[in-house]
This record gives C-alpha cells, sequence and structure tokens, in this order.
C-alpha cells in the first residue's frame, strides 16, 4: 500500500482544524498546547457554534491563542480569565464562553476568581492546561508542580515542608455545586486525543443545556520548563504526573464520581 | 419623565445608570460607597432593564468581569473606594492598553493604607498620572454635587466609546454620602444586541458572524507595534484635551486671587470666596471638572491677573503641583488642606488664603512650596 493511500481524509485522526489560522505555532515542538487548541477548535466547528463562540485567552504560553484560533477572542489579565468569562456569559447568555488557562494562570494567581466562578456557576467551559510548571515565564515552580520535582525556584526539588504540596485544583472545584463536569485529561497520544475530544465536545455540549461550568483539566507536558525532549517528558509525565494527577472523570452531570 | 428626588450621591450614581442604559455593574462592597451595589441590588435592575449587577469576590474579579464585558461592546462599570481602587488597577491599565470603554468610580476615602472611612481627596495622583502600570491617561471627571453625580454616569460613557478608554469618575466620600436634590433623566432603553453588534462589530468580540474574527488584547511582543499602540493613545489624550476639557469658573472676571479646588473642595471653597468677598477680597474660583484633560491654559491666562493662587484639597498637596506646572511659577501657589478625613470649612480656607497668599503673596516672585498643612 502506497502511503498515499493511507492519507486519505477518511483515515485522517489528526488534522489542522479549520478554525485553526495559518500563523505558525509558537509552542516548543512536541508541547500539548497545541493539540488542546486543535481540538478546542474541532469541537467549535463540529458543533457549528463559531459564530456564537467568545474565547478568553489567559496569561502564560498560550496568551498568543488568539493568534492560533480563528475566533473571537478576548486576552484576559493574569488569572483573571474566569471573571472576564463571567461577564461575558452573564451580558451573552446565549454564547459559548470559554476561557483557556495554565496551571500558574488557573490555580495560583487566579485561584479566587477560579473557586468564585465555578461556585457561581457560570455557563462556561473552562480548559485547563496543567504542566506543572511555569512555562512562559522559563521554567518556575507552579501550584501543581510535582514533590521533589526541580524547577527554577525550587532548583533543590519542590520541598513539601516548606513549599506545600501540589494543588488538586480540579478535585476542589469539583465539591462545588456550579460545577457540572470536572475531568481530567490528557493530549500526548491518539487515544487520549480521542477521548479529550469527547470532553470538550460534552463540555460545549453543556453550555448549550446552561448546566454551568464544565471543567476541563489537560495534564500535558512542558518539555522546555522540564528540560527533557519531547518524548522523554511524555514517558516523565505518564510515570509521574498520571500519578499524582490520575486522568479520568471527576464529576460527570453534577454527580462526583 | 425626569424626576426630582432627594437622594444621597452614591444612589443618585446607581439610579442615573440604571436610567443611562447601562448593560452592566460588577462591584464588591467597600465604605463609603457600598450604598451604589446595594441599591443596584433593590432597583431589581435585571427587570427593570435587563441590566446584569453582579457582587464580585473581589474589585480583582470586579474589574476585570468591566474589561469581559467590555470587550463585546457592552456599557460596563464598577465602583469602589481607595483601597479597592489600588486593587483594580493592574485591570484599568488592561482597559486602557486593549482600547476598551468601560466606567469606574472612585468614591475617595482617606489613606493610605486602610486608613479612614472618612472622605478625602488624596488618590488624586493616582488618577491623574496614571495609577497602573504603562503610559497611560484616564479621562478624570469630578462630581462637586449629587446631580453631578449622576449627570456624570452618562457623560463617562459618551467618553468612554468616543474613545474606547475607560473614564474614572473621581467623587469622594463626601459627595457620595450626602443628600441632595437631584433631578433624574428618563430612562432609556440598553442597546440591543443587533445593534450593538453594527454599531461595534468593528471591534467588539461577539462571535465572528459576517466579517472577520475581532480580538482584544494589549500585547504587542513586537517593539514597534507596542510604540504604535502607545502612539494611538496619547493621540486619544490629546484629544480630550482640545475638544473634551471641561471647568467652571466662579467670580474670576475681577479675581485679585483665585483658589483652585475640585470636587467637595470646591464646594466648601465657593463658601469660602462669598466669605472672602463679603470682607472685600476679591477671589475668584476655578473648578476643573476633568482633572485629565486640566484647564492648563486657563490657570495660565489667570496667572497673568491674580496675585496669588491657593490650590485647596482633601490631601497633603497633590493637585498643587499640576496647578504650579500650568502657571509656570509666574505667581505664587501655595496648598491648603486637611487630611485623615477632616474636612476644611470656609473660614479655615480664608484664613488660609490670607495668611499664606494674601499677608506673603503680593510679590510676584517665585515661591518655593513650604509646608501648607495646618
Ligand atoms: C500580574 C502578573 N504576574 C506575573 C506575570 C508573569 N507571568 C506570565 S506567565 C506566568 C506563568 C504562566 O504559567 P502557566 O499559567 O502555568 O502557563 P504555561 O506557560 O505553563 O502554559 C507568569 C508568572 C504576569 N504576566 N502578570
Ligand atoms: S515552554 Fe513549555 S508550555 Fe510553553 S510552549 Fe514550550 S513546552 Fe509548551
Ligand atoms: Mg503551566
Amino acid at each position: 500500500m502506497d502511503i498515499l493511500d493511507i492519507i486519505k481524509p477518511e483515515n485522517q485522526v489528526f488534522c489542522k482544524s479549520r478554525l485553526m489560522t495559518d500563523a505558525t505555532l509558537s509552542y516548543c515542538p512536541g508541547c500539548g498546547h497545541g493539540t488542546a487548541h486543535n481540538l478546542t477548535m474541532e469541537v467549535i466547528d463540529e458543533m457549528g457554534i463559531v459564530e456564537d463562540t467568545i474565547g478568553v485567552a489567559p496569561v502564560g504560553c498560550s496568551v498568543l491563542a488568539y493568534d492560533f484560533m480563528n475566533i473571537d477572542m478576548t486576552q484576559a489579565a493574569h488569572g483573571r480569565a474566569p471573571a472576564v468569562a463571567t461577564a461575558i456569559a452573564r451580558t451573552w447568555p446565549e454564547k459559548y464562553v470559554f476561557t483557556y488557562q495554565g496551571d500558574g494562570d488557573l490555580a495560583a494567581i487566579g485561584t479566587a476568581e477560579t473557586i468564585h466562578t465555578c461556585n457561581r456557576g457560570e455557563n462556561i467551559v473552562i480548559i485547563f492546561v496543567n504542566n506543572g510548571i511555569y512555562g512562559m515565564t522559563g521554567g518556575q515552580m507552579a501550584p501543581t508542580t510535582l514533590a521533589g520535582m526541580r524547577s527554577s525556584t525550587s532548583p533543590y526539588g519542590r520541598e513539601i515542608e516548606t513549599m506545600g504540596s501540589p494543588l488538586k485544583i480540579t478535585e476542589l472545584v469539583a465539591n462545588l455545586p456550579g460545577v457540572y463536569y470536572a475531568t481530567r485529561q490528557a493530549v500526548h497520544t491518539h487515544k487520549h486525543v480521542r477521548k479529550t475530544k469527547k470532553a470538550i465536545r460534552k463540555a460545549f455540549e453543556n453550555i448549550r443545556l446552561k448546566k454551568g461550568v464544565s471543567f476541563i483539566e489537560i495534564v500535558s507536558n512542558c518539555n522546555s520548563g522540564w528540560k527533557m525532549n519531547p518524548v522523554e517528558s511524555n514517558a516523565w509525565m505518564e510515570e509521574n504526573m498520571f500519578a499524582y494527577f490520575p486522568l479520568g472523570d471527576i464529576k460527570v452531570n453534577g454527580k462526583l464520581k | 419623565m425626569s424626576e426630582l428626588k432627594l437622594m444621597k450621591g452614591n444612589e443618585a450614581l446607581a439610579e442615573a445608570a440604571i436610567r443611562a442604559g447601562v448593560d452592566a455593574y460588577f462591584g464588591y462592597p467597600i465604605t463609603p460607597q457600598s450604598e451604589v451595589i446595594e441599591y443596584l441590588m433593590s432597583q431589581r435592575p435585571e427587570k427593570r432593564t435587563g441590566m446584569v449587577v453582579l457582587q464580585a469576590e473581589s474589585e480583582l474579579a470586579a474589574i476585570n468581569m468591566v474589561y469581559g464585558a467590555a470587550s463585546t461592546g457592552k456599557k460596563a462599570m464598577t465602583s469602589s473606594s481607595s483601597p479597592g481602587i489600588s486593587l483594580k488597577l493592574e485591570g484599568i491599565s488592561y482597559l486602557a492598553g486593549a482600547e476598551l470603554p468601560a466606567v469606574i468610580v472612585n468614591v475617595v476615602r482617606g489613606g493610605p493604607g486602610l486608613g479612614t472611612i472618612q472622605p478625602s481627596q488624596a488618590d488624586y495622583f493616582q488618577s491623574v498620572k496614571g495609577g497602573g502600570h504603562g503610559d497611560y491617561k484616564l479621562y478624570v471627571l469630578a462630581p462637586s454635587s449629587v446631580q453631578e453625580m449622576a449627570d456624570f454616569v452618562e457623560d463617562a460613557f459618551d467618553i468612554a466609546f468616543k474613545y474606547r478608554a475607560p473614564v474614572l469618575i473621581l467623587s469622594d466620600g463626601l459627595i457620595g454620602q450626602m443628600m441632595e436634590k437631584v433631578t433624574l433623566k428618563d430612562q432609556k432603553e440598553r442597546m440591543s444586541n443587533e445593534e450593538l453588534i453594527k454599531k461595534y462589530g468593528n471591534w467588539a468580540v461577539t462571535g465572528k458572524k459576517d466579517r472577520e474574527r475581532n480580538i482584544i488584547t494589549s500585547l504587542d511582543l513586537q517593539s514597534e507595534k507596542m510604540e504604535a499602540r502607545v502612539h494611538r493613545l496619547l493621540k486619544k489624550y490629546q484629544q480630550m484635551e482640545k475638544e473634551d476639557l471641561r471647568f467652571e469658573k466662579i467670580h474670576c472676571e475681577d479675581a485679585e486671587y483665585l483658589i483652585v479646588a475640585y470636587g467637595s473642595s470646591a464646594r466648601i471653597s465657593q463658601k469660602a470666596v462669598e466669605l472672602a468677598r463679603a470682607k472685600g477680597i476679591k477671589v475668584g474660583l476655578l473648578r476643573p471638572i476633568t482633572l485629565f484633560p486640566f484647564p492648563k491654559q486657563q490657570l495660565l491666562d489667570l496667572a497673568a491677573q491674580v496675585k496669588g493662587i491657593l490650590s485647596v484639597e482633601l490631601n497633603a498637596g497633590q493637585m498643587v503641583e499640576d496647578v504650579q506646572l500650568a502657571v509656570q511659577h509666574k505667581v505664587p501657589v501655595l496648598h491648603f488642606g486637611r487630611t485623615g478625613g477632616i474636612i476644611h470649612t470656609p473660614e479655615e480656607i480664608l484664613e488660609a488664603l490670607e495668611q499664606k497668599i494674601i499677608k506673603n503673596g503680593h510679590t510676584r516672585h517665585h515661591k518655593t512650596r513650604e509646608s501648607s498643612l495646618l
């Protein structure tokens, strides 16, 4: 069989979404952000809701999400995307509003906005890319950095006694009545990509049904921040990140698993 | 129909916001301005006009909610008092950088720190010199009556949308808390989504439909682009100075001495002017209504006429620096003010004018600033 026989539309599992721009991704090769973007755009395209979708970009590596997602977007101050999204969803209740945030953005500086937006049950989707580090600013410790994990601000490894434990914010917000759906996924293999896409689809469907917050954590790699090559970083992620941040649904249809 | 009512400044502002067809208010309680959100909540604005009113978890959240609604072209506002405004400054800087229309109200109390809940004008520098980070300015309106608390809401939104820039209403605990007669305007309808999309579809994020997508951001990683943005902002500020300066002159025609005061200080100074004139001292009052733009030329013109100027402020001496700059040291300019929430009396102001300016100020030589507090 020729390679061109395989690359047929019906066989193509992964391709660039029509809703991704032609701008060159600013992400490091191997980084999960690009895949997470693409999946979000695929879902919006497939649901036919682009005309009614408003995205909120964070501060972090994905600050330029609006360069790549070919939809209406506004860029929020560091950590404040849920507040920005709250106001959009409240003043445009018929729209599909989502935030796209990193772990520093969502679980450190923006913790209050995250918790209160979830607690109010705003009708939005939160896509939360947890790479256990501050990618954008050069690999500092994040609230999600694992115990013993090295970063530029925990050069001898995260010490729990002085730096606290890595924060499982998805479990935390899943306990709030305003959160209808909370799940933890990954995008480093095709199997995981398929699952994550399903989760994102479910989340956007929940907006249609006006169910409140759908919270999608994507555990991802930051090969640059972790100082590994992409293959190593994915193996390290499976072994260490998934052990502490186990994949799977945490709350479905308003019920904790 | 317009309506005459007796109201607190804060309540008049809130009622005016509903009547002006404001789409959204986001706030967090703090004295002396909590009446704004309390009044709004009592009015069921979601029923009256469909206005969204939300108590946020913090001033940070509130200002970023304003940013969100403003990104979509909605008329959004917030109010707070000094410590809360300090928290909002990052968001205000983002609003300026991203070129979004919004209205922020500061009902100032004494500081620094937790300070006092009593009235103050100590946030002048913060209001007119930027406050937050970066090269930006706010258009600043300073109401000196309950009527202006009401009127300035619509004026502020007009300016905000004219320039796509944040506007600050700089009030204080005195104007916010006092009760006066106020004429309220007729109810305006909120703009429909269809009309909004037609009007602001060239920039607002409302969902990409029949057009290229819109992006709201204040980020320019390329220096040339960032400089172009800063220049674009500067142009707006220059245009504001040309087209939207506001001030009031009281008894300035024959004035030999001048008081410069805004907001509550202007109200009290007006009485001091009357007391002075009863004694035969020809005093005028220049009241800046906008603190940026500032009536620089008007001050310079008056400097050719008067023998000295007293800047009366409820602070340790802030606006006085701008008055000095404006008059280019042509006449002595001194400051008088009380702090800590103490409000000067008209008699104190007159006494300060007599002691600091009239007794010392007949010579036209340059005077350096001296301790001007009581
Ligand atoms: C108020 C403020 N504080 C700090 C920063 C600097 N800063 C930018 S991105 C970032 C961390 C982002 O990390 P994360 O949210 O995990 O995103 P990632 O880059 O890892 O995807 C920090 C601290 C900022 N821009 N604004
Ligand atoms: S620094 Fe990390 S998170 Fe940022 S693009 Fe590179 S790999 Fe991705
Ligand atoms: Mg991160």
